[in-house]
């Protein structure tokens, strides 16, 4: 998915020169090919994101688009303030691309685990978080930005995996995208967790004869409340998954706007609790540690339905 | 040249004109109207930002967006009073303004802000933001080919913050004698003396160290800061080193801590602050 994004990056730099490419310290060759066609173009400026992000906030100012490219963590905790102030408060459109999101460095450990990069992301006013499901949908995603007027967040997962994305869907930021229509339980997705949905879904349809419908929030801010409440309204109730804390994410925010609706919706969470997560091997395997491989997502909402029909 | 300068302020030795007591009384009139505001932060400054809008800056304040003119942003925006004087002075913005600032719904806060004050670069407040910010706006003129330059001013004790020395890395890296980066340095933090709080000498040494061009001024002298701020680097950015006074012309405020801010500036503070000035 990051090939795909910065390749997409690449295709806009060529045709748009208020494009920009600014790498921290990224592997040896990124975007070699954009740096001997258009050097005034790309940037690799070391482990600074604090100055990196000014810097970026600078450009913008001076009428540029600079798309920001390093691990997901670094790009939000490290540099926060520089975030708010820099580009947050000015409103200006600089692209964050957060490389890792999620669990993707599971060996790596926690330092390089981004399970809050939405949360902290959310509070701050202006900024949009967009996950794509898959890479296809990426370079849709990046083809968007281009002309989204404020500050952007893109959270990257690791590639490879399965193309769950239609071409013939139009993509907007801040537009959701119904994958699948089911009345008796709604998903509500972000990344990758879709496609993991979509399984869900038809296990949920053939072994429990459950209809569910997924709902692909792949905008995460501003959320497409209008999207959600219809879902909330056909189904009366609504899982949201994501590869995140619990807190602060796509399920807070689906809770803090079915709570303004006041609309009688039961919404269950499912994510990462709210603790550094623990142990190395894969993504997967922490992924099925926090109960959110397809199976234990189905499992998880034939509970939860089990339950309010008793 | 590097000195020991502690609290030192003998490379101070220039005296006040009248435009510098003028836009001294316009500082007060804004404390006074406003009843609050950093007072040492913004006297050991005004001498810098005069010289810039006097004499240095290219700018149109009835077009504050020409794209041609010079940028310059206080990263020590608690100064901004500094820059409001100035800024007022010039016509970016009626000069009753000055008395309203901080007051609810007032156009000028304890922090300068983009968007709501004419001639305003950057929202800046929190430190260590604005040279980054700099090196943005001057590697933006060089993709455009522009030929204007940029300016920015840091306080002593913003040197403390990490993000100034990756700032200082890339700004040299890219040799971008377009920027120009400006120290108020009155040797005093909010806390006390600054080699006692963060000690940061020898100054001039680390930023040749980071590949720098660096000068040193009295703060004060107007004829000096002419002569550094008139003229970049030649093949780095340059640094002006500015030596200057906290709360400069009024004795009593003068390298005294409690005077980095006032929370509340009582009609007796104004009245001797009017009377410190008149003295001179």
């Amino acid at each position: 998915m990051r090939q795909a994004a910065l390749k997409m990056v690449h295709e806009l730099a060529l045709d748009h020169p208020k494009v920009l490419f600014i790498g921290s310290d990224l592997g040896a060759g990124t975007l070699k090919d954009l740096r001997a066609e258009r050097p005034e173009q790309f940037f690799m400026e070391g482990v600074c994101e604090a100055n990196i992000i000014g810097m970026a906030a600078g450009l913008a100012m001076e009428g540029f688009v600079p798309y920001f490219n390093t691990i997901a963590t670094f790009i939000t905790r490290r540099c926060l303030e520089q975030v708010a102030i820099d580009i947050c408060l000015h409103n200006l459109p600089v692209r964050l691309l957060g490389s890792g999101g999620g669990l993707v460095y599971a060996p790596l450990g926690p330092t390089h685990l981004a399970f809050d990069d939405m949360a902290l992301l959310r509070t701050m006013p202006n900024m949009a978080i967009v996950a794509p499901s898959d890479a296809e949908e990426m370079r849709r995603a990046i083809a968007a930005s281009l002309d989204w007027p404020g500050p952007l967040y893109m959270r990257i997962a690791k590639g490879n995996d399965p193309v769950i994305s239609r071409p013939d869907t139009p993509f907007a930021i801040g537009r959701a995208i119904m994958l699948r229509d089911g009345s008796d339980v709604g998903f509500v997705s972000t990344g990758i967790m879709t496609g993991r949905c979509l399984a869900a879904a038809d296990r949920l349809a053939a072994e429990h004869g459950i209809e569910a419908s997924v709902l692909h929030m792949h905008t995460v801010k501003p959320l497409d409340e209008a999207a959600l409440l219809a879902l909330a309204n056909s189904t009366g109730t609504l899982v949201t998954v994501e590869e995140h804390s619990r807190n602060g994410g796509l399920g807070t925010a689906v809770l803090e706007t079915i709570g303004d609706s006041r609309l009688p919706v039961r919404v269950h969470r499912l994510g990462l609790p709210d603790r550094f997560p623990e142990g190395y091997g894969s993504q997967d395997h922490l992924l099925t540690k926090a109960g959110l491989d397809a199976t234990q997502i189905a499992a998880a909402a034939a509970t939860l339905l089990r339950e309010i029909r008793l | 040249m590097s000195i020991d300068l502690s609290a030192d302020t003998s490379m101070v030795r220039s005296g006040l004109d009248w435009r510098s007591i003028d836009l001294r009384q316009l500082v007060i009139d804004a404390l006074e109207g406003g009843g609050r505001g950093h007072v040492g932060s913004t006297l050991s400054l005004i001498e810098i930002i005069r010289v810039l809008y006097d004499d240095v800056l290219r700018y149109r304040a009835s077009e504050p967006n020409w794209a041609d003119r010079d940028r310059f942003i206080l990263s020590k925006g608690h100064g901004c009073l500094a820059l409001y004087v100035l800024l007022a002075n010039k016509g970016f913005f009626p000069i009753e303004e000055l008395r309203r600032q901080c007051r609810a719904e007032a156009m000028l806060g304890g922090h300068p802000e983009r968007g709501h004050i004419p001639g305003v670069e950057a929202s800046t407040g929190a430190l260590g933001h604005g040279l980054s910010i700099g090196i943005g706006m001057a590697i933006g003129a060089r993709l455009k080919r522009q030929t204007h330059r940029v300016f920015v001013a840091m306080g002593d004790g913003e040197l403390d913050e990490g993000s100034v020395w990756e700032a200082a890395l890339c700004a040299a890296k890219h040799r971008l004698t377009g920027l120009m980066a400006i120290v108020d340095y009155n040797k005093l933090q909010s806390y006390g003396p600054k080699s006692e709080v963060q000690n940061i000498e020898p100054l001039a040494d680390k930023w040749r160290a980071f590949g720098w061009e660096v000068e040193e001024c009295d703060g004060h002298d107007v004829a000096a800061l002419r002569t550094a701020l008139g003229t970049s680097g030649r093949q780095a950015p340059k640094i002006v080193i500015c030596h200057t006074i906290k709360g400069k012309g009024l004795a009593f405020a003068e390298q005294n801590p409690s005077w980095h801010h006032k929370a509340k500036v009582e009609a007796a503070d104004v009245a001797r602050m009017r009377a410190a000035l008149e003295e001179r």
